[in-house]
């Protein structure tokens, strides 16, 4: 019993990993409508630039990632300006093959910089990297784990209060809602739309920071790590931040669970949930749409 | 008064379309005259082209963005290697196992295309990674050590190099006729007028879910029947390697370079291809970051590729797949 419980805290947790990174995504889909392909090798750069950071000058990623955040957010501001803002006028399609060419390309420079060796920030995070509290029943929580799950509901609810109850979070929205009208009333959707994305990638550099903190990286890891995150948002339901959350959870669970059944069940088990959860969710939408159809079409 | 008629024959797509004819009995000779590693690398081009082809039907005509075709990639060529170890000989197995997959699509079709643009893009990314993790838990296969296609050893190794050679030609002219005449057909107005604008077309009566699936088994089928040959000149079958997302990337690249939605632009796109291939391939690294820095460029700056731009800088049309109109005074 205590191992089930145990099981599905650890996923949980894990999910909490899974929010973080997805959270960049969710919002760049929901501002923009843009699937950012490149998301995980983003990702994978932070994580190799607080490695780099603590290699060379032995700062830890907790100051590191100080240095790092700005950065990452001044890439994000120059990514839409050189990739997002031409692809967005070419249609739907174009944003997909632009940043696919721009992780194949990312991956393939950090490989040619970085070799093949997988990386690791736990070494410069000390005991962090495995202390745990203990819980009654035999349960173990690492305190990694836990500061990464609230550092993504930090995250998304930063999120969440900028769109709701900022001048800039008005201005988002309303880039989002309709860019051309965005601009009559004196918005700059390109602007907004910058700052978005810088936001964005800065979201992603501290889930690099994680990513780094409590497993292993290599230059490839981005495509893993861009998977997971969409998979979080979709079962969450894309351009929901707290759905992303609760998304992130139920993934991080499904693998913990499935990780116990079988040696290659942590993936395979993540991948089922989401196509079950995209099944179930397209047929209970086809089902409701028909049902307010029929509704509607009754007198009075 | 002015006239105008339809017309969809030129003199020069005439004579296009009969030194392509010329062309592919050449080649269908090739074998005879020349040395092995040509033979080779001949067949792996024309499995590059029907990757091409394929991802430029799925995305040209279609509108579907896939960066998961390696699914079919790899289950093709998972499934020639399960059918030949279970007795069925080397290159029938080859097109069963191309059969079976364009099957297995029919289901995935059904719930993939209620997917919308990036999301049917990486949901297909998703089914490739649940292929591969699944195909890894046959005990044939052993994980990612994989396994040889044995049965090839039947043959001679020159016998077995012509036998590719052909089977890999039928496959690339067969599928660039078939979809030649389907560009021609109903499915072709149907295909075009989805890319152009997908709502306009369904506002017009065009069954866009028919056209859609009908174009995304064809290009399972294509796919498969590549991975399946790639397997045959390769022999060895590990998961990694074939369910591997640079295939992706190679067919985007292809794609976008030649020209998306022309049917001329993904040939030049392979060759072209395999041309950076032969002579840059050996760089490894600097080699994918060209591919994947040109796909990007060509994305951002000239989406129509080379053929397109060329096509609508002179309207001219090599292989006829649309129409032109002629106006004369009467």
């Amino acid at each position: 019993m205590t191992s089930w419980v145990n099981l599905i805290l650890q996923g949980a947790l894990l999910g909490g990993y899974y929010a973080l990174l997805a959270s960049g995504l969710s919002f760049l889909f929901g501002v923009m409508r843009i699937i950012n392909l490149a998301h995980g090798s983003l990702a994978v750069i932070a994580a190799y630039a607080l490695w780099f950071i603590a290699e060379r000058w032995g700062i830890g990623p907790f100051l590191g990632i100080l240095a790092v955040l700005p950065v990452m957010g001044g890439l994000g501001w120059l990514l839409h300006r050189t990739v997002f803002e031409r692809s967005l006028q070419g249609g739907e399609l174009v944003p997909i093959l632009s940043t696919f060419g721009l992780a194949t390309v990312v991956d393939n420079v950090m490989f040619q910089n970085f070799g093949a060796d997988t990386r690791s920030l736990a070494p410069y995070i000390d005991t962090f990297a495995y202390e745990s509290w203990n819980l009654p029943g035999d349960i173990y929580i690492g305190q990694l784990a836990v500061l990464v799950f609230a550092l993504a509901v930090l995250v998304l609810g930063g999120l969440h209060l900028l769109l709701l109850r900022t001048s800039l979070g008005r201005q988002i929205r309303a880039a989002a809602e309709d860019p051309d009208a965005a601009r009559l009333v004196g918005i700059n959707a390109h602007r907004i739309h910058g700052i978005a994305t810088a936001i964005a990638v800065m979201t992603v550099a501290l889930a690099g920071m994680s990513l780094g903190m409590r497993a292993t990286f290599d230059p490839y890891s981005g495509s893993q790590q861009l998977v997971f995150a969409f998979e979080a948002v979709v079962i969450g339901g894309a351009g929901s931040l707290w759905g992303t959350l609760v998304g992130g959870m139920i993934l991080g669970i499904a693998q913990s669970i499935g990780a116990q059944l079988n040696p290659q069940g942590f993936l395979i088990a993540g991948h089922l949930v989401f196509l079950v959860v995209l099944l179930a969710r397209l047929y209970a939408i086809d089902k409701l749409g028909t049902l307010m159809r029929q509704l509607r079409r009754q007198p009075g | 008064m002015q006239r105008t008629n339809v017309h969809r024959w030129t003199k020069l797509s005439i004579a296009s379309v009969c030194l392509v004819l010329v062309l592919q009995l050449l080649l269908a000779f090739a074998p005879l005259f020349l040395d092995a590693n040509a033979v080779d690398r001949l067949t792996t081009l024309f499995i590059y082209g029907i990757l091409a082809l394929m991802w430029n039907c799925l995305a040209g005509y279609g509108g579907l963005v896939s960066v998961g075709q390696q699914a079919f990639f790899g289950l093709g060529a998972y499934a020639a290697v399960r059918l030949a170890s279970a007795g069925v000989s080397v290159y029938p197995s080859l097109l069963l196992g191309a059969v079976l997959v364009a099957a297995i699509s029919i289901p995935v079709g059904i719930f993939m295309l209620r997917l919308r643009a990036g999301e049917f893009a990486i949901g297909m990314w998703v089914v490739a990674e649940l292929a591969h993790l699944l195909v890894n838990l046959d005990p044939l296969i052993q994980g990612e050590t994989g396994t040889s296609m044995i049965a090839l050893n039947a043959y001679d190794a020159d016998g077995r190099r012509a036998l590719t050679y052909w089977a890999a030609l039928a496959t690339m002219v067969g599928l660039a006729w078939l979809v030649f005449l389907l560009l021609r057909g109903r499915l072709g107005s149907a295909a075009q007028a989805i890319r152009d604008n997908e709502e306009a077309a369904s506002s017009v009566g065009v069954q866009v879910l028919v056209a859609k699936r009908t174009i995304f088994i064809l290009s399972a089928f294509g796919c498969a029947a590549a991975g399946a040959l790639w397997v045959a000149t390769t022999i060895s079958f590990q998961p990694k390697t074939y369910f591997s997302v640079q295939w992706s990337a190679y067919m985007i690249f292809m794609v976008l370079v030649g020209g998306i939605g022309t049917f001329e632009g993904p040939i030049i796109g392979a060759v072209l291809f395999f041309l950076v291939e032969t002579f840059f391939g050996a760089s490894g690294v600097w080699y994918m970051i060209g591919l994947g820095a040109t796909a990007l460029v060509f994305a951002l700056l000239l989406p129509r590729g080379i053929w397109g731009t060329f096509e609508a800088r002179y309207g001219i049309r090599l292989l006829p797949v649309g129409y032109f109109l002629r106006s004369h005074e009467e």
